[in-house]
């Protein structure tokens, strides 16, 4: 009888697993059909729902109400805390759950190829004429055929003015430390950005995928590790804050959160050598039933006084000269990395994907730096 | 078992009714949200990844031979190594305070237990935060230690194998605290005071008598803090400042960055084969204890 009974188990469990596997296969196999993509006629999205996932705190919560109120749409607002988070939940789901998702640069080409992303339907976004020109010629989505630019910026040094004896304006500040430095300073964790001083002090491609120059940049980076305090991708500004670090790796935006704390000591500078340019986007699923609702609410974000709020609520720039020109001029002063201009942000280098094997080889490069 | 009366059968299905009743709906959670995912792993672990993440039904070894990367075993030794370690110092701190609470008047135990599962009540991550506030160079125990004289630099606490350490055994000491205490508590205070008559001194009664019979509970506590510190990947990434890598942090960093989810399918089988040793080991201890208990076949 309990023989019977682990028996029939077992089969359960056999029978689970293989309608496991099988369903994952067919639904990679066929990507689910495309539905309304391409029409131009004017759609009644009202009474529709819309989801989308985008990072916390990246759009003021008065920005969603309003385009409900205004399109009469249900926003279903989800949250994702990084690139790779979004990325895991949509190759889980096989692409399905959202109609809208933001995700940064070098994730728009593994989109596309997944057959995730739709193509942008530019008819059904007036506003996309609002984009700076080099927002349109980004190097991983060149005509934005999926993607629309959300906002930009790039990676620099943000520092206590008060703490160190001269100004940074070298990468090298991690890899040579200075009394006022030594155990005080942070860098970024992801992998993406973790290389990114060393290649960048060694004049090598921020995309580089050649494993001679990672070899290279991974010394740099292990001897840099030696100087830091820690990698640290979410509270490097508080430390600044606190006097914890002296000098940190930081994003143009998230330094400023730090400026709103300390406004008289602590300023940004983007090293000698260059920077890279990241671009966040937003990209409408091709599983997704409600694409009208999607593009209209890409058309209401790339408005200037929709964008504007965005701009005062996240102090990062958007690549969108009507909104850059509505924004308070006060917040600009008090925030000078917004009125870093989109010609200085061109010339540092876009951020694309690694393919396969540079993808493999950057992340197994980061364990090892770490461990 | 071949050829059933009917009586037999009125008796089976009297029994087996009521059987199903009770095991189906745990069963059936087994089954659908343990059995099925791991198999799913396992699966996984024999694929390739696709060119932009996902998983492509290609049968392969490769992602066994790569996890025999001195780089990973590495990491899967540091992991098991900080995690006995906490289990120890989780050990040593919580048998004393379960004995203390097992011997305290009943009308304290419960307030006391209350204390010892008090910090459940908030979110683990927040709680791991407050030991950045408490450790950092510039923190509450830097200032005290400085202030009363004991160092004249900031000690380097935060950021270190230390911290990962003693974040670990923080997060987990209620566990080891009530399985011990659970065993002392049906011990009871006679076999104690039986050794007591027979003039064994405190010492030689906790050595000989209270440990292992309360050895079970030890097991179980070692068990459950073990276990979840091997696949942490939140401590090591707070309070180790991204310097110490555990395991768990390599499974994240596979399934996220690199989006290479069979690689980080086999990391995952190797902690799930490691704890499959734990449980093993925990069986055998079990087995000694209740041979001891029940006095060993001459």
């Amino acid at each position: 009888m309990r023989d019977r009974f682990f028996r029939l188990l077992a089969l359960v469990a056999i029978a689970g697993l293989v309608l496991a596997a099988c369903g994952s296969d067919d639904a990679g196999e066929t990507p689910p059909a495309a539905s309304d993509g391409g029409t131009t006629e004017p759609v009644d999205i009202s009474g529709t729902t819309l989801t989308v996932s985008n990072w916390d705190a990246y759009m003021p919560k008065s920005v969603i109400k309003d385009f409900e109120k205004e399109t009469g749409v249900t926003v279903e607002y989800a949250i994702h805390t990084t690139n790779e988070d979004i990325m895991g939940k949509l190759t889980g789901a096989n692409g399905t759950g959202f109609d809208l998702v933001f995700v940064s640069g070098p994730f728009i080409e593994p989109l596309v190829g997944l057959g995730y992303a739709a193509e942008i339907d530019h008819s059904q976004i007036p506003n996309i004429a609002n984009l700076d020109p080099e927002a349109t010629e980004l190097a991983f989505d060149p005509g934005n055929v999926h993607s629309v630019p959300y906002t930009w910026g790039t990676t620099g040094i943000c520092f206590r003015k008060d703490l160190l004896s001269e100004t940074p304006s070298s990468w090298e500040a991690f890899h040579t430390a200075a009394p006022d430095t030594e155990g005080k300073m942070t860098m970024l964790g992801t992998d993406r950005w973790l290389l990114q001083p060393a290649l960048l002090t060694l004049g090598y491609s921020v995309n580089t995928t050649d494993p001679a120059e990672i070899e290279e940049a991974k010394a740099w980076t292990m001897e840099a590790k030696e100087n830091l305090l820690a990698f640290d991708d979410t509270t490097f500004y508080s430390k600044l804050v606190s006097g914890e670090a002296s000098l940190v790796q930081a994003w143009d935006g998230w330094c400023e959160y730090g400026r709103l704390e300390d406004p008289k000591n602590i300023d940004f500078v983007i090293p000698d050598e260059g920077s890279d340019l990241w671009v966040d986007n937003m990209v409408v699923m091709e599983s997704s039933e409600n694409k009208a609702a999607a593009h209209a609410f890409i058309d209401y974000i790339l408005r200037p006084e929709v964008g504007k709020q965005i701009v005062e609520f996240t102090f990062y720039k958007m690549p969108n000269a009507e909104v850059m020109s509505a924004v308070d001029p006060a917040v600009i002063e008090g925030y000078p990395t917004l009125a870093i201009s989109p010609a200085e942000l061109f010339e540092q280098e876009v951020q694309t994907d690694l393919g396969e094997e540079g993808t493999i080889l950057w992340t197994e490069t980061a364990t090892e730096i770490k461990a | 078992m071949s050829t059933a009366t009917a009586p037999a059968r009125r008796v089976r299905s009297r029994v087996w009714g009521p059987r199903i009743a009770l095991l189906g709906p745990g069963t059936a959670w087994w089954l659908v949200f343990f059995l099925v995912p791991v198999g799913v792993l396992i699966a996984y672990s024999f694929f390739s990844r696709g060119p932009y993440g996902g998983v492509i039904y290609e049968p392969t070894l490769k992602n066994y031979a790569r996890a025999l990367d001195p780089l990973y075993v590495g990491v899967l030794w540091t992991s098991v190594r900080v995690a006995t370690i906490a289990t120890a110092a989780a050990l040593l701190l919580a048998y004393p305070a379960a004995l203390f609470i097992a011997r305290a008047s009943p009308r304290w135990r419960v307030p006391l237990l209350v204390l010892v599962i008090l910090p459940f009540w908030t979110s683990f991550l927040i709680r791991t935060y407050a030991w950045i506030v408490l450790l950092n160079p510039a923190g509450l125990i830097n200032r005290l230690l400085r202030g009363l004289g004991l160092v004249d630099e900031s000690l380097p606490l935060l950021y270190n194998e230390f911290a990962v350490t003693l974040g670990l055994v923080y997060a987990y000491l209620p566990l080891m605290v009530l399985p011990i205490y659970a065993s002392l508590e049906r011990l009871g205070p006679q076999a104690a005071e039986a050794s007591a008559d027979l003039y064994a001194s405190p010492a030689q009664t906790l050595r000989k008598v209270t440990i292992p019979l309360t050895l079970p509970g030890i097991v179980a506590g070692c068990i459950f803090v073990f276990v979840p510190s091997l696949g942490n990947f939140i401590v090591p990434d707070l309070l180790g400042g991204g310097r110490t890598v555990m395991v768990g942090n390599v499974i994240q960093q596979q399934f996220l960055q690199a989006r290479d989810w069979p690689f980080g399918a086999v990391l995952a089988m190797s902690v799930i084969v490691l704890m499959f040793v734990v449980l093993v080991v925990q069986a055998q201890v079990l087995r000694r204890t209740q041979e001891v208990e029940h006095g060993r076949p001459a």
